[in-house]
Order: structure tokens, then C-alpha cells, then sequence
């Protein structure tokens, strides 16, 4: 019963989308302010109806329903309630639920805190929202239903993959959608500034703060999925390059983009069609990587379910999307008149070279990831690019990039002096030239390219606080005047010392990962590795029941010059279900280094395989990751976004929306 | 020509969505490629053994059908691939060969020795030549060999529950009767 209002729930949002997508957007071409005022409501109606359909799904999965054929195939009496729960999302049918949902949900967001928007341009932004919900809830109720059922009941069911049974995992998917989708937004509102054709500094303030919170989304998303990698796929690696990660990494190298090209928009009035170019493109990638992983095109490790009808599917829904909106960008774009003028060396210049080796980053990587499908589709052997294409073409372009984040943010708007800012960055030459020597030194006789990562990390840490203590004049001006400019400084300024130190943090990670050490030995019950200055005893190995698997855990002490430092726990569990046995890494960081241990195969004679890792500097990677949403977090709590704020300054910038106005 | 540079998105998208047509044309499986040596015999092969594995050679191993698994250290869907071997090899006794593909020796071994060996033997095929025979587009790769040595199936990629159950098992025992 419950499953049945779940299904209808899904059906009826389909029409309110159909509603949402034409009514608003006659409406503001005839307008209307009634038929504009339509969207608003179709949005919140429409969120409250996939809300429903997403609890009926789930409750038909801690409620073990097995009429459901989705529940049978991914679920199982003895599965503990948190994956009953995320299981959810955990196969190909209700994860579209979860994307739709997602959609929804930012479709209600925008209804809800758009009042400070020309009633026109939301109407808009709402209708194009409701174009892109209409297809993805088509695909839904026509090639994926979660809700279809069977009769009689299946007595239990497959149980889920037990390598997705993981906290890290479950909590994976939600931000990684509300990422993939809060890209909607954005690119709702450049399709409908083409519709307008009028981009200006207003329209870059309202996109802002959406652009910002899909990308912290996006960010921890794919934060937490590589480190569910790392930490439970037990062989140490923290980014594969497989096409699945790809997909997620694209629409964040341009989403990253975007959020820096639109402060040209808002600030300067121009690089229009540009930024509107780069919104499109961000969402058409989250799309994409729909198609990608749902269509089974590409091999990945991630697969899920493919079936080529789907597939077929989502590229009509691509074809449409995003051929529809480039074909208006190519008609509607050459209409938008740049404003201000810059010098090449400048804040803007700046923020262009960002944008042009943000894109080609991602060109490589489109490249590398399609290259197998551009091969087969012309004939050739399906072969894929794989690791050592992406680590020869992407590490060369960051290298720059890294470099320049250092210098841009002291450019001047219109005209910088390049030559003073790079006086002025003299504590940054200090600071990478010393962690140069002191790495080099510590590290003698290891990587080369690792040393400069380290000094690269120390560059960009140092030129942010550099930057940032310029802002507030510290050491020029009395203490006391530096803090209450400090306290004065906007919050996106804050946001955005962050955000760049978190990169810091994260290269200083990447690069140190080539230090790493590994050890590998069969030992028996009382044998020691040594890694690293550490000894790790195998004290004994017992085999403890779980919930729905039986875990063999390894009671593993570890010593440092005989001093006791920890006792670590690695697993393997084995899933009579599945027939499946997974490891589970035990890690002990110090937030310096990780001691990761994983623990193999026994053979009958009572001997263990494990594998020790020493990792310097790894746990940066994604404390950086976090340090870069926090970034973005506090850029988004900037007065200026906020309701009030915002309306002030779109009076003062922008022109008055003619006739259609309150 | 200015407008030109506008339309230019659009056209790379055209371009891509037909490669992305193609790729979907019906009766095109991409985990399961046509092989021009299905129903031929397997190319001959005579490798040394990785580690402490005897030599491998294909001569030795007909008269039973058998699957030859490629794979290599550096491939991680084979790593994904590996736990299902282990249980093949354990519970269905599976006659499974492995050719450590362009490969060193010595981080071949290291794979088995860390994740354990599913192989009865282990052939080293380190400059890629007895895959080139075979036709081999990426590892890992899987063919199953009926016992006068022709192959008679082809797996891309790494094998899953579903195609070890449905397709490579069921063949397997057909042509153990047959």
C-alpha cells in the first residue's frame, strides 16, 4: 500500500513537472504574473511528492517488503537498519530516486529564497528546473522503477553488495548528487539569462551562493569516496582514475571554474558568455557522467545494473538538455556585450588563466576517460589510457595553476603590478625554498618530483597567508588596526584564504603520498612487522560473528622503540550471502602520517598475510578537501548573498525588470 | 566568424552524442567483445612459470577444458576480479591458469603472495606477446578452452557473480560432459 503511494506520488510529480516546465515560462514571455507564480508552487508540491516517494521506497526497505523486486534485489532480513536504509541509494534504481529527489529539493530551495529575484527570471529558472525533473522522472517511471513488485514474495533477498556496506559509503551518494545537481541551478539560471539575454552583476550575485553550495557538496562527496577507497578497498590508493571518479572530478574542475570566473561577472560586468558557457557545461558533465555510468559504455569498477535501453535513454535526455541549451547559447550568446576592460596582468587576467587551465584539466581528463569509447567507436581495440596518462597530462597542468593561486589574489582589478606582487610574496620564496632543502635533505635519495610537490604545497600556503595579512596591512598599520580589519574583512575574502589553503594542504598531501612505505609478510600468531620505525606484533587472530557476515579480527600490537603505541584491529569479514570476503584496513593516524594495516589470507597452516603501510602526510588530502568546503561555507555565509543584502545591491546594479516587476 | 566561435560548443556535443550513439548500437556488449578466435584453436604458448609455478605451456593443459585467466599487477579490475577467483578456485575447483600480462615477474608474485593465489599454474607473458595472440584489448581478460583446445568463450573485463553462474559455469560443465 505504502509502496503503491510512493509509485503514484512519483507519477503525480512527473505532471506537476510537466506543469512547472511550460506554465512559468509562458507565463513570463506573455508576462503573466499569475501563470509565473505557478512555478513557485509546482516547485514546493513537486519536492513534497518525490520526499514521499523517497520515504515509501525506504520504508518498503527497513520493512523488508519483499514484493518489492528492488528490495529482493538489493536487501535482506539480517542487513543491519543503517544500509537497510542506505541501501537505498545503493542501486541503479533508487539512486535516480535520490538524484530526482535531490533535484527537487533545489528546485524548493530556489522557490523558497528567491524573493529578492525579478519574478521573469525565476519563473524561468524555475520552468527550465522542471524541464530537466520532467526527463529524469520519465526515465525513472518508464526504465527504472524501484517500486514494480512480484507475487508471490520472495522469501529474503540478494542482500547488498558487501563492499557498499559502509558508513563512509552510505553517506557518499546524498552529497555527491546534491553536488551533481545543485549544478542544475546554475544551470537553470544561465538558460534562462539566454531566454533574458541579459547577464549582470546581478544575475552573477544570485547564481553565487547556489554555484558555491553545490561545489562544498561536490567536494566532500568526492572527498569521501576516496577516502571510502582508501581505507576499505585495502591496498592503500586514494584516487584510481577510474571513469566513475572522473565523472565526479569533471563538473568539479569546472564547477571550480565557474564560482571563479562569475566573481569576473559580478565585479567587472564582464566575461559573460564565458561564465554562462561554463555553467552549462558544468551540469551537461554531471549529466554525462549519468550517461557514462549508467549506460555501461565504459568498463568501470563501479558499474552498476547496465542496460542499454537506459542508456539510450539518458543520451536522448543529453541530446536534448544539453544540445538544446548550446544551441540557445549559440543563438542567444554573441548578444551579450562585455563590459569592463582588463590588462592581462590583473585580478581578471588572473581568474582567466585559472579558468583556461581549469579547462583543460578537464579536457585531459574527458579525453582519458572517453579515449577507450572513441577507439571502439571507430573500430579499434577498447583499450583504456589508464593511470600513467592522467599522472603525465593532469600533474603538469596543476603545477602552474598551484603557482598562479599564489599570485592572482594580488593582482589589482583592471591593472596589477605583477613585479610588486612578487615582492611582496618574498616570505613565500623563504618558505618554499627552506621545505625544499629540509624535504630534500630528510628525504635524500627519494623522489625528485615529491620534493617539489612539498615546496609547491609550501608556496601557495605561504603566498595565501601573505595575501591574506596584506588584506589587514599586519605589520604596517598598529596590531590593534590589523584585528579590526581582520573583523571587518568580508566573509568571501575569509572564504577564500581557505579554500586556498585547503588546496595547499591537499598538494602537500598528494605529493607526500610518494613517500609511502609497504611491507608485506605471512606471519603467525606472535611474528612482527617492522615499517617505519614502528614494530607490529600479530598477537592473535579471532573470529568474531557480525551481524550478517563472520569477521576473522586481528589483534595486531604496535610498538615504537618498545614504548606500546596503540593496538590496531584489522578485519576480514566474510558474507555467507554473497559468498564475498572484504577487508576491513585498520588505520591509526596522527594526522602527520597514517599507519595503515590490512590483513590478507590465512593458509591452513595458521599463517596470516598482512600488509602494513606507512603513509606520511595522507590524512592532508582530505583534510584539505574539508578545509576547501569550509572555504566555500563560509563564503556562502556572506551578508551579500543573504535575502536583504542581496536585493539592495540588485536595485543599485542591476536594471529594473521591465513591466513583469511587483 | 565571430558568431562561428558560438556554435562551436554545439558542434563538439553533436560530434560526441554520435560517438555516444555508437557506442549503444544494439548487439554491441561491450563485456563480452566478439573475438575473431572464438571456435579457433588458442594460439600455441609455451611460458615460464611465475615464482614456483611449473612452466606453462599449452600443450600440457589439453585433454580437460580449462580457463586462462589474464591478468596483472598493475590493473586494478583485477583486483576487483581477484576475491571471486580465490572462491571459484576454492569451492568449484575451477581448472583456472593464469598469464601474468606485461608484467614483472617479481610484482606478479607479490600480487599472489598478498591476495592469494586462485592459479594452478602461473605463466609469465611479460612483453605482452602470447595476448597479442590471443586477442587480448585490456586486462583481465578470460577464456575458456575446451579440452582439444579451441576457445570457446571470451570474458572482458572482470568477471562478476552473475556471468561466473550464468555463463562461465554452465559451459564449463557442458563441455566437462560433453
Amino acid at each position: 500500500m505504502i509502496t503503491e503511494l510512493g509509485h503514484f506520488a512519483l507519477i503525480l510529480a512527473l505532471f506537476v513537472a510537466m506543469i512547472q516546465s511550460t506554465v512559468p515560462m509562458i507565463g513570463a514571455a506573455r508576462r503573466h504574473l499569475g501563470w509565473m507564480a505557478v512555478g513557485r508552487s509546482c516547485a514546493l508540491i513537486g519536492f513534497g511528492l518525490t520526499a514521499l516517494s523517497m520515504l515509501a521506497l525506504m520504508h518498503a526497505y527497513v520493512t523488508s517488503d519483499f514484493t518489492v523486486i528492488n528490495v529482493i534485489a538489493n536487501s535482506h532480513t539480517d542487513k543491519p537498519l543503517l544500509y537497510k536504509i542506505t541501501g537505498v541509494w545503493g542501486n541503479h534504481e533508487g539512486s535516480m530516486l535520490l538524484w530526482v529527489f535531490m533535484l527537487s529539493l533545489c528546485a524548493a530551495a530556489v522557490a523558497l529564497f528567491s524573493d529578492n529575484l525579478p519574478p521573469a527570471l525565476r519563473a524561468r529558472v524555475l520552468a527550465v528546473q522542471g524541464m530537466i525533473a520532467t526527463g529524469f522522472l520519465l526515465f525513472i517511471l518508464l526504465t527504472s522503477n524501484p517500486f514494480l513488485r512480484t507475487f508471490p514474495p520472495a522469501p529474503n533477498g540478494n542482500g547488498l553488495n558487501p563492499v557498499l556496506q559502509d558508513p563512509g559509503l552510505a553517506f557518499h551518494p546524498p552529497f555527491l548528487y546534491l553536488g551533481y545537481v545543485g549544478f542544475s541551478v546554475a544551470f537553470a539560471f544561465a538558460v534562462a539569462a539566454l531566454i533574458e539575454g541579459r547577464v549582470d552583476a546581478a544575475w552573477a550575485r544570485w547564481v553565487r551562493p547556489w554555484t558555491l553550495a553545490s561545489w562544498c557538496a561536490l567536494t566532500v562527496g568526492i572527498a569521501m569516496g576516496s577516502w571510502w577507497a582508501y581505507y576499505t578497498l585495502g591496498w592503500g590508493g586514494w584516487w584510481f582514475w577510474d571513469p566513475v571518479e572522473n565523472a565526479s572530478f569533471m563538473p568539479w574542475l569546472v564547477g571550480t571554474a565557474l564560482i571563479h570566473s562569475s566573481i569576473v561577472v559580478e565585479k567587472r560586468d564582464t566575461l559573460k558568455s564565458w561564465t554562462i558557457l561554463l555553467a552549462i557545461i558544468t551540469f551537461s558533465l554531471s549529466l554525462v557522467g549519468t550517461f557514462l555510468v549508467r549506460s555501461g559504455v565504459l568498463t568501470s569498477v563501479h558499474a552498476f545494473a547496465t542496460d542499454p535501453q537506459r542508456g539510450t535513454f539518458i543520451l536522448l535526455l543529453l541530446i536534448v538538455a544539453i544540445g538544446g541549451s548550446l544551441a540557445l547559447y549559440a543563438i542567444r550568446a554573441p548578444a551579450l556585450k562585455g563590459g569592463g576592460l582588463f590588462a592581462p596582468i590583473s585580478r581578471e587576467g588572473a581568474l582567466v588563466l585559472n579558468n583556461v587551465l581549469l579547462s583543460c584539466a578537464c579536457a585531459t581528463v574527458f579525453l582519458g576517460t572517453l579515449y577507450p569509447l572513441f577507439l571502439d567507436a571507430v573500430g579499434g581495440p577498447k583499450l583504456s589510457v589508464g593511470f600513467p596518462f592522467f599522472n603525465r597530462t593532469f600533474a603538469p597542468m596543476m603545477v602552474p595553476m598551484v603557482i598562479a593561486v599564489g599570485v592572482g589574489p594580488m593582482l589589482a582589478w583592471k591593472r596589477g603590478d605583477l613585479l610588486g606582487a612578487l615582492q611582496r610574496l618574498w616570505v613565500a620564496y623563504i618558505a618554499t625554498a627552506l621545505t625544499v632543502l629540509v624535504a630534500f635533505y630528510v628525504t635524500y635519495g627519494g623522489p625528485v618530483l615529491a620534493v617539489l610537490g612539498l615546496g609547491l604545497s609550501a608556496w601557495l600556503f605561504a603566498a595565501v597567508l601573505t595575501e591574506f595579512a596584506e588584506r589587514i596591512r599586519l605589520f604596517r598599520v598598529p596590531l590593534g588596526d590589523s584585528v579590526r580589519r581582520a573583523i571587518h574583512l568580508p566573509r568571501s575574502a575569509y572564504g577564500m584564504t581557505f579554500a586556498h589553503l585547503g588546496l595547499a594542504v591537499s598538494v602537500a598531501g598528494f605529493a607526500a603520498s610518494a613517500y609511502a612505505h609497504e611491507a608485506i609478510e605471512i606471519l603467525k600468531p606472535g611474528g612482527s612487522i617492522a615499517i617505519a620505525g614502528y614494530q607490529l606484533t600479530l598477537e592473535h587472530v579471532d573470529r568474531i560473528p557480525g551481524p550478517n557476515y563472520t569477521a576473522d579480527d586481528a589483534t595486531i600490537r604496535v610498538t615504537n622503540g618498545g614504548e606500546f603505541v596503540t593496538m590496531m584491529h584489522p578485519e576480514r569479514r566474510f558474507f555467507p550471502l554473497q559468498q564475498q570476503t572484504t577487508g576491513e584496513t585498520a588505520i591509526r593516524t596522527n594526522l602527520l602520517a597514517d599507519l595503515y594495516v590490512a590483513l590478507g589470507d590465512s593458509d591452513t597452516a595458521g599463517d596470516w598475510t598482512v600488509r602494513v603501510y606507512w603513509k606520511p602526510l595522507v590524512p592532508w588530502i582530505w583534510m584539505g578537501a574539508i578545509i576547501m568546503a569550509f572555504g566555500g561555507a563560509v563564503s556562502l555565509s556572506d551578508r551579500r548573498w543573504r535575502v536583504g543584502a542581496a536585493a539592495r545591491g540588485s536595485r543599485r546594479e542591476a536594471q529594473p525588470v521591465p513591466a513583469a516587476g511587483e | 566568424m565571430a558568431r562561428a566561435i558560438y556554435l562551436l560548443p554545439l558542434v563538439l556535443f553533436m560530434v560526441l552524442a554520435t560517438y555516444f550513439a555508437v557506442s549503444l548500437r544494439p548487439n554491441h556488449d561491450i563485456h563480452e567483445l566478439p573475438s575473431a578466435m572464438i571456435e579457433k584453436p588458442a594460439p600455441a604458448f609455451d611460458l615460464a612459470g611465475l615464482g614456483a609455478s611449473k612452466p606453462l605451456a599449452l600443450d600440457g593443459l589439453k585433454g580437460h577444458p580449462f580457463v586462462i585467466n589474464f591478468f596483472a599487477s598493475w590493473c586494478v579490475p583485477c583486483r576487483i576480479e581477484h576475491p571471486l577467483l580465490m572462491r571459484l578456485a576454492e569451492q568449484n575447483h575451477l581448472p583456472l591458469y593464469g598469464i601474468d600480462y606485461k608484467d614483472k615477474p617479481e610484482d606478479g608474485s607479490h600480487l599472489l603472495a598478498t591476495f592469494g593465489d586462485p592459479y594452478r599454474q602461473v605463466g609469465v607473458d611479460r612483453d605482452g606477446r602470447v595476448g597479442l595472440n590471443f586477442g587480448v584489448y585490456g586486462v583481465p581478460e578470460t577464456y575458456v578452452v575446451d579440452s582439444t583446445g579451441v576457445i570457446r568463450k571470451r570474458f572482458v573485463g572482470p568477471l562478476n557473480a552473475e556471468t561466473v553462474d550464468k555463463e562461465l559455469l554452465p559451459l564449463l560443465k557442458h563441455l566437462d560432459q560433453s
